[in-house]
């Protein structure tokens, strides 16, 4: 019964928190710029008026159109149900953990792409090639972020991986990660998320032709998967075991605050990268991954 | 805790060393080397001292005009005189190079771990930080193809042989450490005239253009 609860609890912070972090970093982008921007709460209202509308349904498309976006929502929250909160831990923990969390995003992701190319459009195609092609750089980053966690605590398990901190390669692994995080949810140098160019776009081209409640869970999960990499990154650098739980729960709750305002910054003050240039910043992420790892490695071996 | 500080400027000259890899502008490339000088001159004042040695001081200052202002202004002036900005077409690009470079200092700190060391010298990472940049360096020599990103090169092997020289810094006479850094300097300046008569010669700096004969 408790453990119901828990996790009833759980999934409404997630669900109804989520949407906070793209309103923040839109809020922060406006200031930047000088405007008034949109309220912090816009994305609740967009996903309101997006779940009462119609679905157009190309004649191509298959069911998968429509379970594409939802299998990859499900998963999306699946991955945040094994991230432990702070304080608060996980509702589910076991040996092994952190594997299925890199494997739900990956499923989220091969989803989206599924469902773009349904719709049969050359177009939709390409922005499914394109994500699918960065992500394949951003995984491996992600995958040696998390081998180096496990290596500095000795663990495969995502609460005893992310309650001591990342130790001497902390720095470079809140590098590595914040690169990571910009690049998984197609934030500035990597993505736009205001463009609708067509030779710019990635994410957006992918869920262009979605309509009605399939794009409210296409928004809402990205919105899901922010939260997720930003409460990672925040575990991974910060020794939140260490302290105690107000100060804990405290310390995450302005971590991803700050994290959020960052990609914020980020975003007013960079420029897209050009295409070919990705590959180079991706290249770069991965390395401070490795050399978190190598620290990790070295430190643990003395 | 000096040995700590010191570790941290080796794997910030490390770093650069990456950097330095992965830059495709001339003047990122230059301000990496620079910056990596000025961190190589500091480091003998972090070595464990016993008394106050003032050879150690005049290394010191020595290595951080010549390498972070003198060196880096002759690169810069050669480079506004030839007027490049940018390495177009390298021989190994960026993300193979970074990726070498990656594998190196992995390699470096691998293989340090492996050698005989005196005690004093095993807990820093003085040889790995040495080895990586000569490595640094070779891939740079190797796989740029304008004749500026070589020096840069050039120099960054030299800073790893300087690593290497921080091991015996109380046995090595003043006199050796100056007469490299004398010869560095003038070897840049001469490479610096010749970048100007390549550039006037062959209208590029790109050295793939001096292997075929010209009347």
């Amino acid at each position: 019964m408790n453990l119901i609860l828990a996790v009833i609890l759980r999934l409404a912070v997630w669900l109804l928190l989520a949407p906070l972090l793209p309103g923040i970093i839109n809020k922060v982008k406006a200031w930047v710029a000088g405007r008034r921007g949109p309220p912090v709460l816009q994305l609740y209202y967009d996903l309101a008026k997006l779940w009462r509308k119609g679905v157009v349904l190309s004649t191509l498309a298959s069911p998968g159109f429509i379970a594409g976006p939802a299998v990859a929502w499900v998963a999306l929250l699946g991955a945040a149900m094994l991230m432990p909160l702070g304080p608060g831990g996980t509702a589910l923990s076991f040996r092994g953990d952190v594997l299925l969390l890199i494997y739900l995003l990956a499923l989220a992701r091969f989803c989206t792409a599924w469902a773009a190319m349904e719709t049969g459009s050359a177009f939709e195609g390409m922005g499914a090639a394109r994500e699918v092609s960065y992500a394949v750089l951003a995984e491996a980053a992600i995958v040696t972020a998390v081998l180096s966690l496990s290596v500095q605590t000795g663990s495969v398990s995502l609460v005893t991986m992310l309650s001591p901190s990342a130790g001497a390669g902390a720095v470079l692994l809140a590098a590595g990660l914040f690169t990571v995080l910009l690049a998984e949810n197609c934030r500035v140098p990597f993505d736009d998320p205001n463009t609708h160019l067509e030779l710019t776009m990635i994410h957006e081209v992918m869920v262009l032709d979605h309509s009605g409640p399939p794009l409210a869970a296409i928004l809402h999960g990205a919105s899901v998967k922010l939260l997720l990499f930003a409460v990672l990154l925040i575990q991974a650098v910060l020794p939140l075991g260490a302290l105690s739980a107000p100060a804990a729960a405290g310390a995450l709750v302005a971590g991803v605050l700050a994290v959020t305002v960052g990609v914020g910054l980020v975003e007013s003050w960079l420029a897209r990268l050009a295409f070919r240039r990705v590959p180079l910043l991706l290249t770069t992420a991965f390395l401070l991954c490795l050399f978190a790892l190598l620290v990790a490695w070295k430190g643990g071996a003395k | 805790m000096s040995g700590g500080t010191l570790n941290l400027f080796i794997g910030l000259a490390m770093g650069l060393n990456l950097l330095a890899l992965g830059s495709s502008r001339l003047p990122s490339l230059i301000r990496a080397v620079s910056l990596q000088g000025v961190l190589l001159g500091v480091m003998p004042l972090l070595l464990e001292h016993d008394t106050f040695d003032w050879r150690v001081v005049l290394v010191a200052l020595a290595t951080m005009v010549g390498k972070g202002l003198v060196i880096p202004g002759l690169l810069r002036r050669a480079m506004r005189a030839a007027n490049v900005e940018r390495e177009m077409a390298p021989f190994i690009s960026y993300v193979p190079s970074l990726l070498l470079g990656a594998g190196g200092t992995i390699a470096a700190v691998a293989l340090a771990r492996g050698l005989p060391l005196l005690p004093e010298h095993a807990g820093t990472l003085l040889v790995p930080g040495a080895i990586a940049s000569m490595l640094t360096g070779f891939i740079l020599l190797i796989g740029r193809a304008k004749a500026i990103s070589q020096v840069c090169g050039y120099l960054i092997l030299e800073n790893g042989i300087y690593l290497f020289g921080l091991l015996l810094i109380h046995s090595t006479p003043l006199l050796v450490e100056s007469g490299i850094l004398l010869d560095v300097t003038v070897g840049v300046f001469v490479i610096g005239i010749i970048v100007d008569r390549i550039q006037r010669a062959f209208d590029s700096l790109d050295t793939r253009k001096l292997t075929t004969l010209r009347e």
